[in-house]
């Protein structure tokens, strides 16, 4: 009838971006059920959590902040993805690495601060390459499943993080487990700070040099995944072991090298938190990131791009629920981690619950059907 | 007891059955004979509710009855015996038989019961089978003893057996043979697929040929001959032939000494297999699926661990200079054309170039010293869409989204676009559409004409017979010929595949072996 | 030297009452892996449970009441698992998790939003909460050295759910074993295809494995909050879940090991609490806090170590389709 309404072929070239659209608008109408429950306004809470995340520079810098650990994290799980591993212990990894940088930052007082950046990147990655190895070893080696296994190494990294900042690191006459401050050489630029000094107000945020960090990450994993012989043989091995092993892909390489790059990536969190934020180790620094990385991976479809939304949204969450949570004291910022459980539950575990009607409504490629 | 009329059933646009109608005499056995592909297999689907009929009716004493689960077939009295048995491997075969039918919460009557309903069963029918035994531990033969118990003490009245000597050896085979004539006597109705003509001559009293979908005949067993019934299942036209100069065979490629394979529960698939493959010939294994075939491809291929033996590569031992895998065959020059295509030979949620260069993925051609360049491999890939004729030729569309026989050829691309010096290649064109066939039958032959080595697995004896020079036989794990393909014919080859040589076959046997310089 | 004994028997009750919600966790999830559902949820599925005990218990003042609401949550949830995973095909780890995220949001907010304690719940008292029950006859076996003790300090005095985790054990086991539902559970976890070819419904079958599932997890949560402990308190179930699965698959998905893999777990647990501050030959003081992460590494051990050659239910993780 109308010549603008598009055709089928159309539609089935917007499907792949429509899908997380429809998942996303489900997760949050289940959400907005809890809201109900706890006697809020769900649209009323809609707007001040936007307004929050988004309504000032200063509130924008906030919500990159958190989307950069974010980016990390969902970078780390997707990884693990593409290679048919299931990384829960990004958390993990990413206080360990935690550790290997404030030991760096602890030492390296006089060092020029480049130097500090650089070196502090090659060991965050490290600590949370290693503390990723174990599991991966073991699942390459020995059989036991790498998603229980990072789990338990979630809860010893915390075991290890706690007696190290109580018994250890803790700086001395304090009563809160904390390292002392870091010199200021071993500070990551904040943003607004370089903003100031090219003649531009972005107001005061954590955001800081290490989101420039996570774009360069995400770069890098879209060219080792999509553009290396060895991103190549990650992904034939998520798809099809057999198949693997017929191209001459050794599925136990490849599997511990998967879960290190996997690690490396979760620990790069520390840089945003402990180099860029907090300035000495504090315990449970990651708040939960390597938990939303599952969220954003899913949510990101696997890729850099997707992640890079996703997290953005996340950070969305995480900052806009700050400020709700003022408004609305019923909803704390555990609704952020219900939405993100609703989110992982919608997108990752019923991806197939809303393709099948989507596809049915645009029609499936005819080619796309069984040969 | 059973009709069918006027049974019409598609998939897609493969039409499996066109109005076949079939009436089985209640006490007989009742043969189906056909090729692969000839809609035996669909239509038993269709008697055991799988399938629903797009067309016509199924009557079972007389009354119309429609299937739409196992579950109906089972109420109507009709059971199955699956090719791909239907059992739990942890349970014993009691637990097994017991399964569905267990006549109360607590086991312990049922089971108490159908111990004797075993026992009972196990007289009757020569079917004896230790109740306690766990499936894991029982032979293929014992296992299908299992499946027969399982539909019997459901109360089948008609039993469908599908492809059954496929897995099994002669002994078990007849000892089959045994069982079904203990249960005609007692009035039951076997219905029994097969593509073997001996097995058909052997126990049936009526025999059905399917081709191409349709019943083209049903004729008392004993007013025909298996002659009479092998061209009436190919039909008049012959099979395609490939145009072939007489091949030149040049030294040995491919040695294998007394290779034997074990697979993955201990299982022996290849017992002792001593061969040779030489450059410019093309070596065909014939065999009914399930006898080794497969694993002898797949360790040659250096996918699947070897057990013992020797393999000889232009004169070397391979095992000596370097690990078997198949990064280092390739670069050897040795190339695998996979027999499943789907689990092996492609990943189908890549793209058709990734899929493309799987196993040469690392190949300097595509690599820099870090990226890999795609512009490399599309070029490659725009070139093997011109020369194999792959349609679409959009190398980033899904693997999955070409065609069975696209995807073949993308295969096969990749495999001899290095111009490997032996391919090792397993049912080249299963799944494959006609026009697809022969350009693969010609592909295979210019590679052995430019002088390179080729060793075909397949189970369609008209493709060994069109273009092998020289044909192996194996049956269970063993080579039990080795002839010139001047000297096979398809009868011969059937009986030795069979593993049953006749005294006619076996003089053509030992005529060919004689015929054979030793490899 | 006459404290021995007693330290003994007090080492064992503690044991027991820590491995309470582990078995019955385990043995829920036992049901869910054995028809071939991945339950890493059960930490989740705990939790809401604990939680919904606890809130209800609360406002009724009724332990009953409280237990019901629980295994209503846990069979929720299992439900839910059931929906994505069964009618869905959806990836069993991911929806497990999904629900285990959820779960650590919702009954913080639920918490938060209703008793405005941050996340906890209120204190409960007399009929709120599940008293010991002192089993007849301590004291007339008290004389009785050896067996006195270890029945009045060891057998007797704990709550109900305790008992009900050391009966669900014998009963799991009877029902997996011997039981028409047994039968079925065991076949379509290794063999959906059987099952189907027999008549029966796989997708049936495994959504009331979950269920049982959900019923004995439910038991397991309201343990946590409303037994040992008189309040929710937030993210109470600390990775028991996560423990309760590793004992399920280091017991091989059997009811007796898997009860012999929950004891050793709470063992770890226990002995971890009396080893804080107690310098260990050789090795001295061991901190606290890398003491307590002694089941988590016991767990990583015992599956990196033996359950390398553990047979799982063949079909687990595999959603089941039916060919064409």
């Amino acid at each position: 009838m109308s010549p603008a309404w598009p055709t089928r072929a159309r539609w089935r070239q917007l499907a792949p971006a429509l899908l997380p659209a429809l998942n996303l608008t489900l997760a949050l109408a289940l959400s907005a059920v809890v809201i109900l429950v706890v006697g809020e306004h769900p649209l009323r809470a809609l707007r001040l959590l936007a307004t929050g995340a988004f309504g000032s520079a200063e509130a924008l810098g906030y919500t990159l902040y958190y989307a950069t650990n974010f980016v990390f994290t969902g970078l780390a799980v997707a990884v693990a993805f593409h290679a048919g591993l299931f990384n829960i212990g990004a958390e993990g990894q990413a206080s360990i690495a935690g550790l290997g940088v404030a030991l760096l930052c602890l030492g390296a007082g006089g060092w020029p601060t480049p130097l500090v950046v650089v070196a502090a990147i090659l060991v965050a990655g490290a600590f949370g390459a290693g503390w990723a190895f174990v599991p991966a070893w073991l699942q390459a080696r020995r059989g036991s499943h790498v998603v229980i296994t990072t789990i338990m190494f979630n809860f010893i990294a915390s075991a290890v993080m706690t007696h190290l900042l109580v018994n250890v690191l803790i700086k001395p006459g304090q009563q809160s487990p904390e390292t002392r401050e870091f010199d200021a050489n071993t500070w990551l630029p904040q943003l607004h700070e370089v903003a100031r000094g090219l003649g531009v107000d972005i107001g005061r945020s954590p955001l800081n040099l290490s989101a420039l960090v996570a774009l360069a990450a995400g770069a890098l994993v879209w060219c080792y995944l999509w553009h290396t012989r060895w991103g190549y043989e990650l992904r034939v091995l998520g798809h099809n072991e057999a198949a693997a092993v017929y191209g001459g892909i050794a599925p136990a390489r490849v599997v511990i090298v998967a879960m290190s790059i996997s690690g490396a990536l979760a620990g790069l969190v520390s840089l945003n938190e402990v180099m860029g934020v907090q300035h000495r180790l504090l315990m449970n620094f990651a708040g939960g990131a390597g938990y939303v990385g599952i969220a954003v991976a899913l949510m990101g479809r696997n890729h850099p791009a997707g992640i890079g939304l996703a997290a953005i949204l996340f950070g969305a969450l995480y900052q806009g629920g700050t400020e709700l949570s003022f408004d609305m004291p019923a909803l704390t910022r555990d609704m952020v981690v219900v939405i993100q459980g609703l989110i992982i539950l919608v997108c990752g575990a019923l991806e197939h619950a809303l393709r099948r009607p989507l596809e049915a409504l645009v029609g499936r490629a005819p080619a796309a059907e069984r040969a | 007891m059973i009709e069918l009329r006027g049974i019409d059933k598609a998939f897609g646009a493969v039409h499996a059955n066109r109005d076949v109608s079939l009436s089985v005499r209640a006490g007989s056995i009742h043969g189906i004979v056909g090729e692969n592909g000839a809609g035996k297999s669909t239509l038993m689907g269709i008697l055991y509710g799988y399938y629903r009929p797009d067309r016509g009716e199924i009557l079972v004493r007389g009354r119309a009855v429609v299937l739409r689960s196992a579950q109906d077939a089972l109420a109507a009295g009709i059971g199955m015996v699956h090719q791909h048995f239907m059992l739990v491997e942890p349970f014993t075969v009691l637990d097994n038989v017991v399964l569905g039918v267990e006549g109360g919460f607590r086991l312990g009557p049922g089971l108490a019961r159908a111990r004797a309903e075993l026992e009972r069963l196990g007289r009757a029918y020569h079917l004896e089978v230790d109740p306690d035994a766990r499936v894991m531990d029982l032979g293929v033969g014992q296992r299908q003893r299992v499946e027969i118990l399982k539909a019997l003490s459901r109360g089948a009245d008609v039993l469908i057996l599908d492809e059954p000597t496929a897995v099994l050896t002669p002994q078990e085979a007849d000892h089959l043979f045994q069982i079904l004539r203990a249960l005609r006597s007692q009035g039951k109705t076997v219905l029994l697929i097969t593509h073997k003509l001996r097995e058909i001559a052997e126990v049936t009293d009526v025999v059905t040929v399917m081709r191409a979908g349709r019943v083209v005949a049903t004729q008392p067993t004993v007013e025909t001959t298996p002659e009479r019934l092998a061209e009436l299942m190919v039909g008049r036209t012959v099979a395609l032939r490939v145009d072939m100069t007489p091949s030149h065979p040049a030294e040995p490629v491919l040695e294998v000494a007394d290779l034997v394979v074990t697979d993955g529960l201990g299982v022996e698939r290849v017992k002792g297999v001593s061969f040779a493959v030489r450059a410019g010939e093309i070596v065909g294994i014939a065999g009914v699926a399930g006898n080794g075939q497969s694993e002898l491809l797949e360790a040659l291929a250096g996918i699947r661990p070897v057990t013992s033996g020797r393999v000889r590569w232009k004169g070397r031992d391979l095992a000596e200079t370097g690990p078997r895998t198949p990064r280092r065959w390739r670069r050897l020059g040795l190339s695998h054309v996979p027999e499943d295509r789907h689990r092996l030979g492609l990943v189908l949620p890549l793209s058709g170039q990734e899929s493309a260069i799987l196993g040469y993925h690392g190949d300097p051609a595509y690599n820099g010293p870090v990226r890999l360049h795609w512009a490399a491999v599309a070029a490659a890939w725009r070139r093997q869409v011109a020369e194999y004729d792959i349609r679409p030729g959009d190398g980033r569309l899904p693997t999955s989204a070409f065609s069975g026989g696209n995807q073949q050829k993308i295969v096969l691309a990749r495999e001899l676009d290095r111009h490997p010096d032996l391919l090792l290649i397993g049912q080249p064109t299963r799944g494959v559409d006609i026009g697809a066939i022969e350009f693969i039958h010609r592909r295979l032959v210019a590679l052995r004409d430019a002088g390179k080595a080729v060793l075909l697995v397949s189970v369609e004896l008209d493709e060994i017979l069109s273009l092998a020079d020289r044909i192996l036989v194996m049956h269970d794990g063993r080579l039990v010929g080795d002839l010139p393909r001047a000297a096979a014919t398809e009868r011969a080859l059937g009986l030795m595949m069979a593993g049953l040589p006749e005294p006619s076959a076996r003089a053509v046997h030992a005529a060919a072996l004689a015929g054979t310089e030793p490899a | 030297m006459s404290e021995a004994p007693l330290i003994a028997a007090l080492l064992a009750a503690a044991t027991v009452r820590g491995a309470a919600p582990l078995v019955l966790a385990a043995l829920g999830g036992l049901f869910a892996e054995r028809s071939g559902i991945v339950d890493i949820g059960l930490e989740g599925k705990m939790l809401a449970s604990a939680f919904a005990a606890a809130a209800t218990a609360a406002v009724t003042g009724s332990a009953w009441a409280g237990v019901a609401a629980g295994v209503a949550a846990a069979v929720a949830l299992a439900l839910a698992h059931g929906f994505a995973c069964i009618t869905h095909h959806g990836n069993q780890v991911v929806s497990g998790m999904a629900l285990n995220i959820t779960v650590s949001g919702l009954t913080a907010v639920l918490g938060n939003a209703w008793f405005q304690q941050g996340g906890q719940t209120p204190l409960l008292g007399g009929g709120g909460r599940f008293a010991p029950i002192q089993l007849p006859g301590a004291s007339a076996l008290a004389a009785v050295p050896g067996l006195g003790l270890l029945y009045r300090e060891v057998v007797s005095g704990h709550n109900v759910l305790v008992y009900a985790a050391a009966a669900a054990v014998p009963v799991v086991a009877w029902l997996v074993a011997r039981t028409r539902f047994g039968l079925r559970l065991r076949a379509v976890g290794e063999s959906p295809g059987a099952v189907d070819t027999a008549g029966i419904s796989v997708a049936g079958l495994r959504y009331r494995a979950l269920v049982a599932g959900g019923v004995l997890c439910g038991l397991s949560g309201a343990y946590l909050s409303i037994a040992h402990n008189a309040a929710f308190i937030r993210d109470m179930s600390a990775g028991k879940g996560y423990l309760a699965l590793a004992a399920l698959i280091f017991g091989q998905w059997r009811p007796l090991p898997t009860l012999g893999a929950c004891l050793l777990f709470a063992f770890a647990d226990v002995a971890q609490t009396r080893l804080q501050g107690t310098p260990l030959p050789g090795v001295g003081v061991v901190p606290v806090q890398l003491v307590q992460a002694l089941p988590y590494v016991l767990t990583v051990a015992l599956l990196g170590g033996f359950v390398g050659r553990a047979v799982a239910p063949r079909a687990i993780g595999v959603p089941y389709v039916k060919e064409r």
